[in-house]
């Protein structure tokens, strides 16, 4: 067998970014393949991260830049992969990339392009579907690869043959009309990470219980996260979406879809840091705010979790509601009134708040029935790549590896610690024949 | 050859559009021409985009037909692009720190979007003040630090035996250092192990087959470490193993020294017979020694208090593993569990705990102010779902006690230098994305040692740990950061030795060597500043960020002439 020196990583989340790093750094060549037009995942969606308060995108940023630059990580953005043949130390991969319409190796990143687009109106992904932007576009001011894309469906020149006008603007002469989908085929793979990360759900019966996409002040936690985010569409003054009134009273629920037997059964893992954390920031925004978090447990066991919680309870205005949520109503002023059952004093109660934010669950990313046929690897019964707990980045196949959300709910610190695990197995997979 | 510092300085200065972020505000063309006026400055353009292949090229043939020796570049920002321009000089043949950034983007034509007139001004004074540090910057050389290609692994539990055998199979030298007889740390205690329901001396007993046919670890038991020396890719190690020193050399250090568990001495009236701790019934269970048939499990003893504030993490799903197998043994003992909140986050965890409420297990949630108390032979705990206390009579309650951080780890932060936090677990670099690094390079930190972790995040830490050292010992030499601080000989006298620069050195570069003189280990040091500026006899200096640099820099701006 050649010793073949490559290794893939599907997925440019944050797992997936320290998983390409750690080998890239070790001499080895990584292929890192993200469906989205930039890497970063959900990570760079995020304002703040739990429990030190860090600036999400912030502190990533720089791990974006490493891998942009790194002599040793070729990224494909707009890719998926289609194809897997051969076997540890020799896969082939054909991806396909879907065109960006954009000199990938020619932009500047300038925007002149999206200034004089004239097709306004494209929702914007990275801001939870709550901004709209130009065809011509980049997800974020500091994605990467730093450079817009045009997004062919809304395009009125690839449409209708008219416009052109970010041809004209563009000094660099990025602008590419001609390319097409296209197959690349990557050979010569010795070990395969697989990163993808996950979604949440969002579509599911229990959430228009609680109203959601009908009452316009229940919002989820990630849509919380873009409205409350300096860099997000309200300038990081939150308002509530139906009048643009500063909410003063903010319900958290828990557990929305995951811990149910009507939607998922399993714990989603990370909400109750995530929602202590957007209380806070909220707080920090407002002292006078109050939150209050309607929960089954509290699950705060990694490294300054309970500190956290018991500093949210005592400096933030939290307050912590053991309670099974029935539904949420609205008043004639859109204000959200939750209706839940009260542990404590085991009764029916009322709480009228500005604003509801649910917690929904983690769930494995779209089309992971699809990617677990591609390459030959086994699911668990929620649907998750199946691992073992005593070898917990190994997937049911030789020469695959698996870390971070796309096998088991989990929250950024034990992503990261999973993808340099995972380059550890790979890199044993890589050295076992050269030594 | 000729003097470097009295050689003339010929600076080129670059101006970019980027697009219209730059140029749609402010005259870039104007501000090239104003470049031109200040002194020592040769050449300046103006580019559309000085990043892209044109402007690179424009650069490389200014510095060689115009002679520069000095470039700046006013554009956006060195966040992400310095790198590349430091790379496009060192191309046209100029030592890569002859270059300064100015960044009139971010901080000119961005954050003044709506007064182009003050972007304008702000843009000439910092074009002013970059070409005049330009003027003074000097050539520095990144620093090489040869690499030895072997790893110490501190501690022989499970995150260290998986750590030595990945650094064993990724082909390093790898000793692995146990102070017990035997390895297998905490797994030794165990009975079956959730979630898999596996023996724990079956797995271990894998992993030792493993450890035993690894071609280049080394283990030593019974061992302690005395002292280590030394920095990234060169330490010298001692360890003590029965009475005979040994000395090993290695390239970086993991520490996996895993955690105690709690004896619970004065709660809930423990007496290790009737009122026993998880970790004792481990071993019950493994003797089939269970004659109780009324049990009481209590979860977050001594912890979670005032005490001890945090959430130990793995005593919730202990307790459920172990009334499981009660149950499963004998389905018709009654097992009780009084819990705060219950720990099983995730999807089997999660599942654990619905198949210990369907096997019949009873889960009674009991708050902080109103603590269970046991009374002869009954446990009172207040119920607050029915609103009264009830009696749950026992003849065996087991106490769910907190991993807690070994005695010696302060010992062992001290030799490595290396910080603990507020439970005297060991701090890594940072919560978030660097959760197996420690702030100093080469040092390596995985499994309970960290912070209290089940098998499963154990093992995965330990590979994190292989990997991350990985990155240093796959290479023959490393290169650090040529930007760091000294002490130049003619500020030598200067020095007092008053060992404040040691105690805030974030990365733990600064020490004192044999002749009582500070040493800044220059592989170490990243060139932060923060000695240089607490020094109060001035002593230390930051290459390309020298006092000399900064003042001419404010002076600059000042427009006091710059002698």
């Amino acid at each position: 067998m050649d010793s073949s020196r490559n290794v893939m990583v599907v997925g440019g989340g944050v797992a997936g970014i320290q998983a390409a790093l750690d080998l890239a750094d070790m001499g080895f060549h990584v292929h890192l393949i993200e469906k989205k037009p930039c890497i970063g995942g959900k990570m760079a969606q995020l304002d703040k991260t739990f429990p030190t308060l860090d600036c999400s995108i912030c502190i990533l940023a720089p791990k974006l830049s490493e891998c942009y630059r790194h002599k040793n990580i070729t990224i494909h953005t707009l890719s998926e992969v289609k194809k897997v043949k051969g076997e540890r130390g020799n896969f082939t991969v054909e991806l396909l990339k879907q065109p960006r319409y954009v000199k990938e190796d020619v932009c500047t990143g300038c925007g002149d392009c999206s200034r004089v687009c004239p097709v306004r109106g494209v929702y914007n992904y990275f801001d939870a579907n709550l901004t709209t932007q130009a065809a011509a576009y980049i997800p974020f001011p500091s994605a990467v690869p730093p450079v817009y894309l045009i997004d062919g469906e809304k395009c009125a020149y690839i449409n209708y043959g008219i416009c052109e006008l970010c041809i004209k603007a563009c000094g660099a002469e990025a602008i590419d009309f001609k390319q097409k989908e296209e197959l690349i085929s990557i050979k010569n793979i010795n070990s395969i990470i697989l990163a993808t990360g996950y979604d949440l759900a969002e579509f599911e019966n229990p959430l228009r219980e609680y109203g959601y996409k009908k009452y316009k002040n229940v919002i989820t936690a990630l849509e919380f996260e873009r409205l409350i985010c300096a860099s997000g569409p309200l300038g990081g003054h939150l308002k509530r979406l139906s009048d643009g009134k500063e909410p003063k009273k903010i319900a958290f629920i828990q557990c929305v879809n995951s811990r149910s037997d009507k939607a998922k059964k399993y714990c989603s893992s990370i909400c109750c840091m995530y929602s202590a954390k957007e209380a806070m920031i909220a707080n920090e925004h407002d002292n006078e705010l109050e939150s209050y978090i309607f929960y089954i447990d509290v699950r705060a066991g990694s490294k300054g979790f309970q500190k956290f919680i018991n500093r949210g309870e005592m400096e933030y205005k939290i307050r912590y509601v053991k309670s099974k949520i029935a539904q949420i109503e609205i008043d004639a002023q859109q204000n959200p009134i939750i209706v839940y059952e009260d542990f404590e004093s085991s009764k029916i109660k009322k709480l009228k708040v500005d604003l509801a934010v649910l917690a929904t669950c983690i769930i494995p990313p779209d089309g992971i029935e699809e990617l677990a046929r591609i390459f030959k690897v086994d699911l668990n019964k929620y649907n998750f790549i199946k691992t073992d707990p005593f070898y917990p980045l190994l997937t049911s196949r030789e020469g695959i590896y698996t870390c971070g959300c796309v096998h088991e709910p989990m929250d950024i610190p034990r992503s990261v610690a999973e993808a340099s695990g995972a380059a550890a197995k790979a890199a044993e997979s890589i050295r076992e024949v050269e030594i | 050859m000729p003097d470097k510092k009295s050689e003339e300085k010929k600076i080129g200065v670059f101006v970019c559009h980027c697009g219209t972020n730059i140029g749609g505000l402010v005259d870039c063309e104007k501000l090239a021409e104003y470049s031109k006026t200040l002194p020592n400055v040769k050449y300046s353009e103006h580019n559309l985009y000085t990043c892209s292949e044109t402007g690179l090229a424009a650069i490389k043939k200014a510095v060689q037909e115009k002679d520069l020796n000095r470039v700046v570049v006013a554009s956006c920002t060195p966040r992400t692009h310095e790198p590349l321009f430091r790379e496009c000089i060192e191309e046209a043949g100029l030592n890569p720190y002859l270059f300064n950034f100015v960044n009139i983007r971010d901080q000119c034509t961005w954050v003044h979007m709506k007064d182009s007139k003050a972007a304008f001004e702000k843009s000439k004074d910092l074009i002013r003040m970059g070409v005049s540090k330009a003027e003074k910057l000097e050539e520095l050389e990144k620093i090489i630090v040869e690499v030895n290609p072997t790893a110490l692994v501190i501690g022989g539990g499970v995150s260290g035996i998986n750590c030595a055998l990945s650094l064993n199979n990724q082909g390093f030298n790898t000793f692995l250092v146990e102070k017990e007889a035997k390895l297998g740390g905490r797994l030794k205690d165990l009975y079956q192990v959730f979630p898999s329901d596996r023996e724990a001396s079956e797995l271990l007993d894998e992993l030792l087959v493993k450890v035993k046919e690894a071609k280049k670890l080394t283990v030593y038991s019974s061992s302690k470490l005395k002292s280590i020396n030394g920095f990234i890719g060169n330490y010298e190690i001692e360890i003590e193993q029965r009475n005979h020193n040994i000395n090993l050399n290695v390239g970086i250090i993991v520490v996996a020294v895993g955690a105690t568990s709690y004896k619970p001495l004065s709660l809930f009236n423990y007496n290790g017979k009737n009122i026993i701790t998880q970790l004792e019934l481990e071993n019950k269970l493994r003797e089939d020694q269970i004659e109780a048939n009324d049990i009481v499990m209590i979860q977050c003893v001594g912890s979670r208090n005032a005490d001890r504030e945090y959430c130990s993490s793995i005593c919730c799903m202990t307790a459920l593993k172990n009334a499981i197998i009660i149950k499963e043994r004998e389905p018709n003992r009654n097992i009780s569990i009084l819990f705060r909140d219950l720990y099983t986050p995730g999807t089997i965890y999660e599942e654990y705990y619905r198949k210990a409420r369907e096997a019949g297990v009873l889960f009674i949630k009991y708050t902080p102010d109103k603590q269970p108390i046991i009374d002869k032979s009954v446990v009172k705990v207040y119920n607050q779902y029915i609103n009264s206390e009830i009696s749950i009579p026992f003849d065996l309650v087991v106490l769910a006690t907190p991993l807690i951080a070994n005695n010696d780890n302060r010992e062992l932060a001290q030799l490595l230098k290396v910080p603990l936090e507020e439970n005297k677990f060991f701090l890594e670099a940072h919560v978030k994305l660097r959760p197996i690094d420690f702030a100093t390079d080469g040092v390596y930190i995985c499994g309970s040692a960290k912070w209290p972790a089940d098998i499963s995040e154990s093992t995965t830490q330990g590979l994190a740990a292989a990997s991350r050292a990985g990155t240093i010992l796959s290479h023959k030499t490393i290169e650090v950061e040529g930007a760091t601080a000294y002490i130049p000989d003619w500020n030598k006298d200067l020095c007092k030795g008053c060992e404040v620069c040691i105690k805030i050195c974030p990365y733990n570069a600064i020490v004192k060597d044999e002749n009582n003189e500070i040493q800044i280990i220059q592989a170490l040091c990243k060139g932060c500043g923060t000695c240089a500026s607490t020094c109060t006899k001035k002593a230390i200096v930051i290459r390309h960020f020298t006092n000399e640099q900064i003042l001419s820099e404010i002076l600059a701006f000042g427009g006091e002439k710059v002698a």
